[in-house]
């Protein structure tokens, strides 16, 4: 089953992703695709199967407390589209 | 109709780690340049790897035994998706369907009745970046991040709608902290935002299991601020469904400087946090003997201390409640007695819970400021003054005012300012010779039979000597003059 339009643009905003009309239609068709691949595992009998989160077997990967130098302001700020003195600046907010 | 308050509260409360949830930046920002405690896993940088900090997973675990909650054997984290720019990755990691404890229960003292109060849940999450609104005439509005703050764990404890009134409300949450700092996991410290709350409130016709519309609370920023907004809103809507109109479900945001709460409902829109579990983050496997070996290493909390202080020091139930409610004050009332043993716990306790409390209220500060200035052993050498007859009652309460105010000892601020008690008879009997002479009505008076008068007569030799003088001497020196003369 294709996904409506109406789908499309639901998830491309929950994304942040702009979309032209034509993005519109290609993903319509790319990602019914994609969720007919899904259709195709859910054939899989996973009954004695427990579900899992992991692709690999680990467990309890915890780290010490314990403090490490960070970036410097330099560096944290650099790949910012906007900013401002020691701050990253962004559209407003409010709410 | 009569209505029944229904209060549930959520409460974010920053845990004491040194470094941060998932990667190796200090949590200490308060003081820090905006933005110099950020590396690439904080600002969700392709290809990061976080990792799990240890600390914290023990001090929510500890949190979730102390409010006697189920402990789950197995939990992990869960990406909770939203578009704000206080998450840089465009998500915070957070827990969903497998918290670490769920089920617990707190006690609140409510009109000397103990009261049950459900605990619905205890997970752990990160925070998020601080964003600052800006304001600018012509160029319209924007906003600054600093993401110094995200990423330091926080601890969300959620309650169950067990709570009646604002006064119940505020008394769970006072608990609830006195508990995190007994545990050493939190500050618990609300105007610095260390300590956060959320309400939910509704009310209900009484003896009815259905409540009206579900109304959430947010922006309380003090104890006070809880109380003020959730008194306001139970009013609010009372007084809505008494004119027959609808409440609805919403958002509110309280008001401080104007004492109100307003609808936040512009922005609301169904939230679609497309849950799903962090692929960046192993699960985490609870083994029962380590939890164990946690619950056995739980600091005494406020109401077994509170047990204790009652049977070991004899001290009445309300005051053992009193000492105990702040960790802090509870250390300082018992290193005072470690201190000497000359002086008896209801001395002590009585120093605390009245001069010393008395202090801290009108300074705003807590018992911790007040013990950076008066150690315990200098209270304790200051009562011991007192009792002594070294210093009289009054003197020794403005000797402790001056012990705050300057870090100075109690011997040192007595001997600087002549404020020893006088207890030598020949300086007294000066005074009262004085007193006698200037008063004759009174004198007259006394031997005319009205004894009263002697009370006045020793009020105005310890006015004289600027309450230093014994006021038990003054009296005995005093009828035995009028007796004489």
């Amino acid at each position: 089953m294709k996904l409506s339009r109406e789908e499309v643009l639901r998830i491309a905003r929950l994304a942040r992703v702009g979309l032209t009309d034509e993005d519109v239609d290609r993903l319509r068709e790319q990602l019914s695709d994609i969720l007919e691949n899904f259709e195709a595992l859910k054939q899989v009998d996973t009954t004695d199967v427990p579900p899992t989160t992991q692709s690999i077997p680990l467990q309890n990967v915890t780290k010490d407390d314990e403090v490490a130098p960070s970036l410097s302001q330099e560096q944290t700020l650099a790949n910012a589209p906007r900013k401002e003195g020691e701050y990253f600046r962004v559209r407003a907010v409010l709410e | 109709m009569e209505y029944e308050t229904v209060i549930g509260l959520e409460v974010h409360a920053q845990l004491l780690t040194k470094s941060k949830m998932f990667c190796r930046c200090s949590t200490d920002y308060t003081s820090a340049p905006p933005n110099s405690h950020v590396c690439p896993v904080c600002l969700g940088m392709p290809g990061v790897l976080p990792t799990i900090n240890q600390q914290a997973v023990e001090f929510t675990v500890m949190t979730a035994i102390a409010l006697h909650c189920t402990i789950s054997d197995y939990t992990k984290f869960d990406r909770k998706n939203y578009p704000y720019p206080d998450l840089m990755k465009g998500y915070q990691i957070s827990q969903y369907d497998a918290p670490f404890g769920h089920d617990g229960w707190l006690v609140i003292d409510v009109d000397g009745q103990e009261k049950k109060v459900g605990i619905t849940r205890v997970h752990l999450e990160e925070d998020v970046a601080k964003l600052l609104h800006r304001t600018i005439a012509g160029e319209g509005s924007y906003s600054l991040v600093d993401v110094n703050r995200s990423g330091v764990p926080l601890m969300e404890i959620v309650g169950e709608p067990d709570l009646r009134s604002p006064e119940e409300a505020r008394q769970y949450l006072m608990k609830l902290r006195s508990i995190l700092r007994y545990l050493g996991v939190s500050t618990g410290n609300m105007e610095e935002g260390s300590f956060r709350c959320d309400a939910n409130i509704s009310i209900r016709p009484e003896n009815s299991p259905d409540t009206l519309a579900k109304v959430e609370v947010k922006n309380m920023n003090s104890f006070k601020a809880v109380y003020r907004a959730l008194s306001y809103e139970e009013e609010r809507q009372r007084k809505v469904a008494a004119a027959g109109k609808r409440l609805f479900q919403e958002t509110r945001g309280w008001v401080e400087d104007r004492g109100v709460t307003v609808s936040q409902r512009s922005k609301e829109y169904a939230h679609d946090y497309r849950y799903f579990p962090e692929p960046d983050l192993a699960p985490l496997v609870l083994d029962r003997a380590w939890v164990e070996e946690v619950e056995s290493k739980l600091p005494e909390l406020p109401e077994a201390r509170r047990n204790r202080f009652e049977a070991k020091f004899s001290v009445a139930v309300g005051t053992a409640a009193s000492l105990t409610s702040s960790k802090e004050m509870a250390d300082y009332f018992e290193d005072c007695l470690k201190a000497s043993r000359e002086i008896s716990p209801k001395e002590i306790s009585n120093w605390l819970l009245g001069e010393v409390s008395r202090i801290i209220n009108e300074s705003g500060v807590d018992i911790a400021e007040f013990r950076k200035m008066v150690a315990p052993e200098g209270l304790v050498r200051l009562a011991k003054l007192n009792s002594e007859g070294v210093v009289s009652a009054a003197s020794a309460k403005s000797v402790l005012g001056q012990m705050y105010q300057k870090g100075e000892s109690a011997d040192d601020i007595i001997k600087a300012q002549g404020l020893g008690q006088i207890s030598d008879a020949g300086a007294i009997e000066e005074e009262i010779a004085r007193v006698i002479k200037d008063n004759a009505p009174a004198v007259a008076d006394y031997k005319a039979g009205k004894k009263q008068s002697l009370k006045f007569l020793v009020g105005q030799v310890m006015r004289a000597t600027r309450g230093r003088a014994n006021p038990a001497v003054v009296n005995r020196l005093m009828e035995k003059r009028l007796e004489e003369g």
